[in-house]
């Protein structure tokens, strides 16, 4: 398997002011915070802004265009697709952002235990991970997601396990760095037990690293809920995931090819605006890596 | 200067070296294939239920499901169906399709070359692409054509696959009529997939060998040639661009098992009969069996792919060594 590379880690928690300022600097960081900011008021609030309620059906008014009464038109049952999008923004923000959190704390887990403990434990723990990573993208959760049987909670699994090893990976190199740093020996000559100065000293040090690989799974991980949703092993119609629109406005894509349009652009400003922020993160975080 | 002896026992030697590596690389796929095979057939064990009886529909007989239990060694505890998978697999067996008792490797081995062909072509675009893209950016950095191409490859990489197909769709062969809309056959079906298949693979690459090449300029050596006074054209293309491709030639590994499982999806766009859409048929059909052997045929592929990737780093950058 290729090693991807190494995880850069330059933790130093002094330095989060200038950090901030690096980061504030970046144009492009800036417009992904935004975006995603603005995704989680949507998702949020709505109820509040939605014209309409995303789950009525009007026979009458089935596959409208874009007008002043349907600003982005209506769908093959005639409901609201403005409506739907904002509804939908929830699942993908659900379905991501859970994911995304229990591969960070499982993986981060075992990265930090392999990464701490090292010898035959980090052995065993680093293989499992490489075998999660010899599937190709998308295999892995389609072989569990087709197991476990479609719906919200399968997908979130299945995401959640894809990204374990890329946290593993990424926090052990991050524990690995910092462990023979001069506070971490310190700590550790001061006769402090080993789960305290993974508490104290290690697991702070990596949040950073953690962070920005976050930021960039939460992208791909709309992406795979898409793909699975629209594969039919994912969200289920009629929930209004955006990839579920999408999947069932395909065949009217001749007709009315805004059901199935409209919503892909959602998906893509999503995953624009975490990988924009991820990017972002990364560059303040790690000044080695600055763009020139 | 080494004199014509010496040349010839550096090569031997190194040739040696080289195959030392092949081997000792090749062992370690070993272990990585035989743990893809056991999640493959763990697989069955998360089915809620019992898959034969879901794979049989609720029309079995009991006796049926028995029988069927028994012939794919479902009855057996799962390490010794794992023995047994392996065993047939070595043999070049996959078993039988639930649904046509069809074996599953005739099934793999008619979709294969369709994918393999999506894929090629795919790949042939993502590098004819995306690695001139990647070297006009690093070539003159924060230019405008810099910026548009930064973007563009930002853009690649945000957009869902199976949405950029259907646009395509839309655009090319509704509006324009310039390809056909879905299936396989001339050169004008294979465009559209491959072309949507590719467009993440060339935003990477163009990432990629953006920064890479951007590295490489800082280097001593490339310094050394400009002071030599070599034009800036020939420094990109000979000096720079060849050890810049190194991360390049890895990404590439890894587009390709990006590839393989985005064909899942292009192919259920494009109904390209290849093995993505199997793979898709096979869910909806329950026929676990058949869902198994691709997987695993495509983890496979990648896994073998990655080997290869490994071993030629020491053919574009001399500098690697096989030690």
């Amino acid at each position: 398997m290729t090693q991807a590379a190494a995880a850069k880690t330059s933790p130093r928690s002094s330095q989060q002011p200038s950090a901030w300022r690096r980061f504030r600097r970046n144009q492009l960081g800036v417009v992904g915070a935004i975006i995603v900011l603005t995704l989680l008021i949507l998702a949020i609030f709505a109820p509040q802004l939605a014209p309409y309620d995303p789950s009525v059906q009007s026979l009458l008014q089935r596959r409208q265009p874009p007008s002043g009464e349907f600003w982005l038109g209506t769908d093959e049952f005639g409901r609201d697709i403005f409506s739907r999008l904002l509804f939908g923004t929830r699942f993908t923000l659900l379905i991501s952002i859970t994911s995304v959190s229990i591969g960070l704390v499982i993986g981060s887990v075992l990265g930090i235990i392999a990464g701490y403990v090292g010898g035959l434990t980090s052995g065993v723990i680093m293989r499992l991970m490489d075998l999660l990573l010899a599937f190709p993208y998308l295999l892995l959760a389609i072989i569990i997601v087709s197991a476990l049987g479609p719906g919200v909670r399968n997908t979130i699994i299945a995401i959640g396990i894809w990204t374990v090893p890329a946290f593993a990976r990424v926090s052990r190199g991050a524990v690995a760095s910092i462990r023979e740093r001069d506070f971490v020996q310190a700590a550790k000559a001061l006769g402090n037990q080993r789960p305290r100065i993974i508490w104290r000293h290690i697991l702070p040090n990596t949040l950073a690293t953690l962070l920005v690989y976050a930021s960039l799974y939460l992208a791909y991980a709309i992406l795979m809920e898409s793909a699975l949703s629209f594969l039919g092993l994912g969200v289920q119609p009629p929930t209004p995931s955006w990839a579920v629109m999408i999947s069932s406005g395909r065949n009217y894509i001749t007709s009315a090819p805004h059901i199935a349009t409209i919503p892909g652009i959602a998906i893509a400003v999503a995953v624009l605006g975490f990988n924009l922020l991820g990017d972002a993160l990364r560059d303040a975080l790690d000044p080695r890596t600055m763009p020139r | 200067m080494l004199s014509p002896f010496l040349s010839f026992t550096k090569v031997i030697y190194e040739g040696d070296m080289v195959l030392t590596y092949l081997i000792r690389r090749l062992l370690l796929t070993i272990p990585i294939v035989l743990g893809v095979i056991f999640i493959v057939a763990l697989s069955l064990e998360l089915i809620p239920g019992d898959p034969v009886a879901l794979m049989l529909g609720e029309f079995a007989s009991p006796e049926l499901i028995a029988e069927t239990k028994a012939s794919l060694d479902l009855d057996k505890p799962l390490w010794q169906r794992y023995v047994l998978y392996v065993a047939d697999l070595a043999q070049g067996d996959l078993g039988r399709s639930i649904k046509d008792n069809r074996r599953v490797v005739d099934a793999i081995g008619e979709t294969l070359p369709a994918t393999l062909q999506l894929a090629g072509a795919a790949i042939a675009i993502a590098v004819l692409l995306g690695v001139p893209l990647g070297v006009a950016s690093a070539a003159r950095p924060n230019s405008v054509l810099d910026n548009f191409v930064r973007v563009l490859s930002l853009a690649g990489l945000s957009m869902p696959v199976f949405w950029t197909g259907l646009v395509f769709i839309v655009v090319f062969s509704v509006e324009l009529g310039w390809f056909p809309v879905a299936g396989r056959g001339t050169w004008r079906h294979v465009v559209l997939p491959a072309t949507t298949l590719a467009l993440p693979s060339v935003a990477i690459l163009a990432r990629m060998t953006r920064s890479s090449l951007l590295d490489v300029l800082q280097e001593d050596y490339v310094r050394t040639a400009r002071a030599k006074g070599i034009g800036e054209r020939l420094i990109l293309y000979k000096h720079g661009l060849r050890s810049a491709l190194i991360p390049v030639v890895t990404a590439l590994g890894l587009q390709l098992g990006q590839m393989l499982g985005g064909a899942v999806l292009t192919e259920t766009v494009f109904a390209w009969p290849g093995l993505g859409r199997l793979t898709v048929f096979a869910i909806f059909n329950r026929d676990f069996i058949l869902v198994q052997g691709v997987v695993l045929v495509l983890a496979l592929i990648y896994v073998f792919v990655n080997l290869l990737v490994d071993v030629s780093y020491g053919l574009i950058d001399p500098r690697v060594s096989y030690q």
